[in-house]
């Protein structure tokens, strides 16, 4: 458990969870829980490498800025699914194919 | 003991980010992914990330997630039976996660990691916090900035015109 490539593994499984999550749902919202795991899965890397890599602290302060990063993503993402929903009565993200009803 | 709460996290953390993929109730997508991320930040606390673990708590789970259910229960009518999402394209999902997570397993297994261990630091909160407001204050003021704009901007997007 205590070596750099245990985490890059788990890492590398998050992130093809999340890319299989982000092809196969057509829910918006579904699609961006994908986008969260693989967000999480870069954060581990990075504090893997803060870890075992000799990046100490800064690799934790870069995972700070993913997270906020994550948080603005995520209210944005969300007000432009809801404006979605209000517009056309879904959140299935291959009907809202149109820029302008 | 610390290996069997390692792999335990690991199992909870991969199995319930399974279920959020693979889950037939949206609902319990959110919820299963409320265990990732316990399961994410208990990895954390494994890489000495004590504070890191704190935010991502406080932060996905209290900020995000309940983003997110917010979300489902605004885009669902609660009488509407249509709350479960359907996945399309299963095979070539299977597919392209497959092969990436092939390519990633190999290119890891080749690399040779230049492996350099720290000491375990006495305390992580005030060494990220002098790190944030001497080496990393612009990215810090520009986070800031990100944050005010995605704010403004989810307001606008969100508020009823007419």
């Amino acid at each position: 458990m205590d070596s750099l490539q245990t985490y890059l593994f788990i890492s590398a499984i998050l992130f093809s969870l999340g890319l299989y999550g982000v092809i196969t749902r057509r829910n918006g919202i579904a699609v961006l829980m994908g986008i969260e795991l693989i967000l999480n899965s870069a954060n581990i890397n990075f504090i893997a490498f803060a870890r075992f890599g000799g990046m100490n602290l800064s690799g934790q302060v870069f995972a700070l800025f993913v997270i906020i990063m994550a948080a603005a993503e995520a209210a944005v993402a969300l007000a432009i699914i809801i404006n979605i929903f209000n517009n056309l009565q879904t959140v299935n993200i291959d009907e809202a194919q149109q820029l302008k009803l | 003991m610390p290996d069997f709460a390692f792999g335990l996290i690991v199992a909870i953390t991969l199995g319930s980010a399974f279920m959020v993929v693979q889950g037939k109730q949206l609902l319990y997508s959110a919820i299963a992914l409320l265990f990732t991320f316990f399961g994410v930040a208990g990895l954390y606390i494994f890489m000495w990330a004590d504070f890191m673990a704190a935010v991502q708590i406080v932060i996905y789970i209290g900020g995000i997630l309940v983003l997110l259910i917010f979300g489902i229960m605004l885009t669902n009518k609660i009488t509407s039976v249509n709350i479960s999402h359907t996945s399309l394209q299963r095979g070539a999902g299977v597919l392209v996660a497959l092969s990436v997570l092939s390519f990633l397993v190999v290119m890891i297994g080749r690399t040779p990691w230049l492996e350099k261990t720290a000491l375990e630091p006495a305390q992580t909160v005030d060494g990220i916090g002098t790190l944030l407001m001497m080496k990393y204050l612009l990215p810090f003021e520009v986070a800031s900035l990100l944050l005010l704009g995605a704010l403004i901007g989810a307001a606008m997007l969100s508020r009823n015109v007419d």
